[in-house]
């Protein structure tokens, strides 16, 4: 009989994996964001060390390029206890042509706990948990345009940081939404947690259609979609991501999309501004309003580190 | 086997007459969530001590992780003095196998070094499964393993304990 419970959970509704925020209950999002909190004031200790994870091992798969969210999953693990491994996949067997199930079916044989994986194809994570072994956990890192869970619930950890209720806001986010597995779990997480209003604010080369469905409302002028926001999220051009002509130039991105500090003076006076990092500054955002009173794009950092704390802390003490 | 009846509010007033006596001068009370951390505030202001009581969570340290995952929702631990060098009196509601005030002890080293630290709880329910004893107890009584003794406080303040089949 085909099972039609969600993969991330088991049989008693706890979470195993994280893949997607996509389809998770809202009182699983909440119990990730209050253990988070938990483990922002073990972040301001003089011993920032748990046991919660002593003799596991974690595996940093991560398939496509990244410092900033490995380092800070390498943190989270480190400050629960856990021995982390860095997966250096451009001079693996990968590169030999070694498959990923066999890559994955290898180091779970050297007793791999859970996996963190970032992977170019959206879905290799899913993949993976349904191959590995019931005691090893995996964490979606972001795969392909798909999900970047971790950060879906960052960000909302930091809304809820500092705006307290989910459920009068306004929320814009602005830029490369197409390209962009970010945008896809801010929407998950901020509707799943009772989020009014989301509007998905870009040009039309970057704002897939569809958005409609999931609750979004899509605005192809900027100051349309700034007015009255109390967040305003702006993503980075995916150069990477982009095949293409989606855009002229990014100094064309700039001249109408750019986040000024004229364009942010539209927005709710206490609004706030987040970015998920790496910012480019003058394309989508300017120096001024990235280093501005209303920006807290680097506290988002310090909840990133709890919220990955919470995820695997979650994850690795439920059995499958 | 009945179940005992329980005046919690006679205890408390044992517990404070207890606490009195185990208080080193200059010491702090911190109150184990949540049960402890209601008598330590009453102990608190019934003492007449400055500044605010501390509290403490086992969440973080607890030994039995593996089996039941991390709890939800506990309040987080808050101390609101430096741990080194202090003289700690830790506050509990019931005293069973232990591992609570084990992995609480763990909790307050993630905080500096104490330069004691002593156990005050309104019922031990013997059944030890770690060398653990309390500076003083209310209450010594014996209750089977399969049912557990909680305390409650109600809105006018008010202690009051019941015994409950344990989850």
């Amino acid at each position: 009989m085909l099972s039609r419970r969600n993969p991330q959970l088991n049989a008693h509704g706890e979470l195993i994996h994280l893949l997607s925020v996509e389809g998770l209950p809202r009182a699983v999002v909440e119990h990730i964001l209050d253990t988070a909190a938990t483990f922002l004031s073990v972040n301001e200790r003089e011993v920032k060390k748990l046991p919660l994870l002593r003799g596991k091992s974690v595996f940093n798969l991560f398939f496509e390029n990244s410092t900033r969210t490995r380092t800070t999953f390498e943190i989270a693990a480190n400050r629960l206890g856990a021995d982390v491994i860095n997966l250096d996949i451009a001079r693996s067997s990968t590169a030999k042509g070694e498959s990923l199930l066999d890559t994955v079916a290898n180091l779970s044989a050297m007793h791999a706990d859970l996996f963190v994986v970032r992977h170019a194809d959206s879905g290799a994570p899913y993949l993976i948990a349904q191959h590995c072994a019931p005691q090893v956990h995996v964490v979606n890192a972001g795969d392909g345009r798909h999900a970047h869970p971790t950060q879906g619930l960052l960000d909302a950890y930091t809304i809820r940081h500092y705006k307290g209720d989910f459920t009068r806001l306004r929320v814009a986010i602005v830029g490369d939404i197409l390209h962009s597995r970010v945008a896809r779990s801010d929407i998950h997480a901020l509707t799943t947690l009772g989020v009014p209003e989301i509007r998905a604010v870009g040009p039309r080369t970057l704002v897939p259609g569809d958005l409609a469905a999931m609750g979004v409302r899509v605005c192809h002028d900027l100051a349309e979609g700034l007015r009255g926001a109390d967040v305003v999220i702006m993503l980075r051009l995916q150069n990477e991501r982009m095949g293409g002509a989606l855009l002229p130039s990014a100094g064309e991105f700039y001249k109408h999309w750019g986040l000024t500090e004229a364009r942010l003076a539209l927005a709710a006076p206490d609004c706030i501004v987040m970015h998920p990092g790496p910012i480019n500054r003058g394309v989508e955002i300017d120096s001024a309003v990235a280093d501005g009173a209303h920006s807290v794009i680097l506290p988002q950092v310090g909840f990133g580190i709890a919220v990955r704390m919470a995820v695997m802390s979650i994850i690795a003490g439920n059995e499958a | 086997m009945t179940a005992p009846s329980l005046d919690a509010e006679a205890l408390y007033a044992e517990l404070l007459a207890g606490v009195r006596r185990l208080l080193p001068s200059g010491g702090v009370l911190v109150g184990v969530w949540s049960g402890g951390a209601w008598l330590a505030e009453r102990l608190h202001a019934d003492l007449g001590l400055p500044g605010a009581c501390g509290v403490i969570s086992s969440s973080l340290h607890r030994d039995d992780y593996a089996r039941r995952g991390l709890a939800a929702g506990k309040a987080p631990t808050r101390l609101p003095f430096a741990v080194d060098g202090a003289h700690i009196v830790l506050v509990d509601d019931v005293l069973h196998t232990g591992r609570t005030v084990r992995a609480v002890i763990n909790e307050l080293y993630d905080f500096g070094r104490p330069a004691s630290v002593a156990l005050a709880v309104l019922v031990d329910r013997g059944g030890r499964e770690l060398p653990i004893e309390p500076g003083c107890a209310a209450a010594r009584i014996a209750l089977p393993p399969n049912q557990a003794l909680s305390l409650a406080r109600e809105p006018s303040g008010g202690f009051s304990l019941a015994v409950e089949p344990r989850r």
